[in-house]
């Protein structure tokens, strides 16, 4: 076989709520909408249910990128306001990011309701041509090297 | 006579502070001396690193280590008191999770020694004279005349148990006398937990053992953050109930919330509880919780987080080099190492 140089294919992890934005990637799939198979999304109850030491780690093992995608304030969070939470504790967050000389980019909070599946569409090839110009992250990297 | 139970305390990037703790045992000191033997203490007693290396492996019962990893020397130190101990205890913060020296991990070695050197106001250096690897001390006076070497800087601080297996974990900067009673208590009637568990501290968090836990309301919402250089907490009031950001809810206790009573919040050198992987995202993840408005007040929320001037400092003072992300990502390597030493 002929030797392919292989294009950088960035990691995204989706920590996806399961009433708005999970189902709106289950619509994304029954509508046939294509979009490119770098997210591995995890469905989680509710963005506010995402604790920002699970970014960490995702970014952490290896991830070059990580979305946390939840229903719209203010009134459509199934928890009343699970997105509220989801929202401030992930404004602090990137101050840390930031800090610790992570790209902003490489994160993501959105928004989209369980009808939004070319917003998913989007978010994720936006997301992805970002990751591509940004490259690799290697957060933990050995500086002795 | 059956011979006493020999003890090793070494000390890497410390302060001093988690020495004075030990001081601090009082009377109990004496209890100690009689039943331990030490047989090697560079902070009071002079014994080399020869006199270790002459020691069979695994003679000593335990070895305290206090102080992160900053220099080969501390790492090859530490490797060798692994060897020749039966069980090695991370004491203090700073040995256990990086510590306030941790913090340092943001910069690089050049950021760190030209800060040092040359830019701090305090600093009076004319000549500019930076760290070398080796230095000629000539008194002739004295008649001495030898070289001194410097040894190796790592780039990074790391926790200890990053370069050895590290057994226990004694919490505090510094550990409170009762948590080091408890923990050498613990490890005298051979009482012990599984390895890799904190002891002489609680498991649970310090809100627990906390006299202002019952002025804490139902539900926890602050409009503003505040700091004490800037407002007075008001006394026998829930800190965080006033908007101070206290570290309690996610420090473990066991200090029996010493700072609080000084009328001062947690800054959490008790580090992380069981179960939590990283000190400063659970804190961001309450310190989210507690603020009062919707995602439509975006300015409020920017303006109250933009009142900490120092957020990895007040989340991970204690903690940086042992987090998910231990030190600044794409830290290059530096000049000092490469030119100064060589490697």
């Amino acid at each position: 076989m002929a030797e392919q140089k292989s294009e950088f294919e960035p990691k995204i992890v989706v920590y996806a709520c399961n009433w708005c934005t999970y189902a709106a990637t289950d619509l994304a799939g029954t509508s046939r909408m294509s979009y490119p198979p770098n997210v591995r999304i995890i469905r989680v109850m509710c963005s506010g249910r995402v604790d920002p030491q699970l970014v960490l780690q995702a970014f952490a093992d290896g991830a070059d990128g990580v979305i946390v995608a939840g229903c719209h304030p203010p009134a459509d969070c199934h928890y009343i306001e699970g997105n509220y939470k989801a929202y401030r504790r992930f404004e602090l967050f990137r101050k840390l990011l930031g800090a610790m000389g992570i790209e902003q980019e490489r994160f993501r909070l959105e928004w989209i309701s369980a009808a939004e599946a070319s917003r998913w569409v989007q978010v994720v090839n936006e997301m992805v041509a970002q990751l591509k110009k940004l490259g690799p992250l290697k957060p933990n990297m050995e500086v002795r090297e | 006579m059956s011979e006493k139970p020999k003890v090793a305390w070494y000390w890497c990037a410390s302060c001093g502070g988690c020495e004075e703790s030990f001081v601090d045992l009082a009377e109990r000191l004496l209890k100690v001396f009689e039943t331990f033997d030490i047989v090697f203490c560079p902070v009071a007693m002079d014994f080399k690193r020869e006199d270790v290396e002459k020691l069979p492996d695994g003679s000593i019962a335990v070895s305290l280590i206090n102080g992160g990893i900053r220099m080969k020397e501390h790492e090859e130190m530490v490797k060798l008191l692994r060897k020749k101990s039966n069980i090695v205890i991370a004491y203090g913060a700073c040995s256990a999770w990086g510590g306030v020296p941790g913090l340092a991990n943001l910069y690089n070695l050049d950021e760190i020694v030209e800060r040092k050197y040359l830019e701090i106001p305090t600093i009076e250096n004319p000549k500019e004279i930076l760290p070398t690897k080796k230095t000629i001390v000539n008194i002739p006076e004295a008649k001495i005349k030898a070289e001194l070497e410097l040894p190796e800087p790592l780039p990074t601080l790391l926790p200890i148990d990053k370069v050895i297996d590290v057994d226990y974990y004694i919490p505090g900067c510094p550990p409170t006398p009762d948590v080091f009673w408890n923990a050498l208590q613990a490890l005298l009637t051979g009482n012990l937990p599984p390895k890799g568990t904190v002891i002489g501290a609680l498991q649970r968090s310090l809100c627990d053992e906390c006299l202002l836990n019952e002025t804490k309301p139902e539900k926890l919402l602050v409009k503003e953050f505040k700091r004490v250089e800037k407002a007075i907490p008001e006394p026998n009031k829930c800190l965080l109930a006033q908007g101070f950001l206290c570290m309690g809810p996610v420090t473990r206790g066991g200090c029996t919330a010493l700072c609080i009573k000084a009328n001062m919040p947690c800054t959490g050198c008790f580090g992380i509880l069981d179960g939590v992987v990283d000190y400063g995202g659970k804190a961001i993840s309450y310190f989210g919780s507690i603020l009062d408005y919707s995602p439509m007040e975006e300015k409020e929320i920017k303006k109250a987080f933009e009142s900490i001037p120092d957020w990895i400092g007040t989340i991970y003072r204690y903690s940086l080099p042992s987090a998910k992300l231990s030190h600044r990502a794409g830290l290059k390597r530096s000049k000092l190492m490469k030119e100064v030493f060589e490697i």
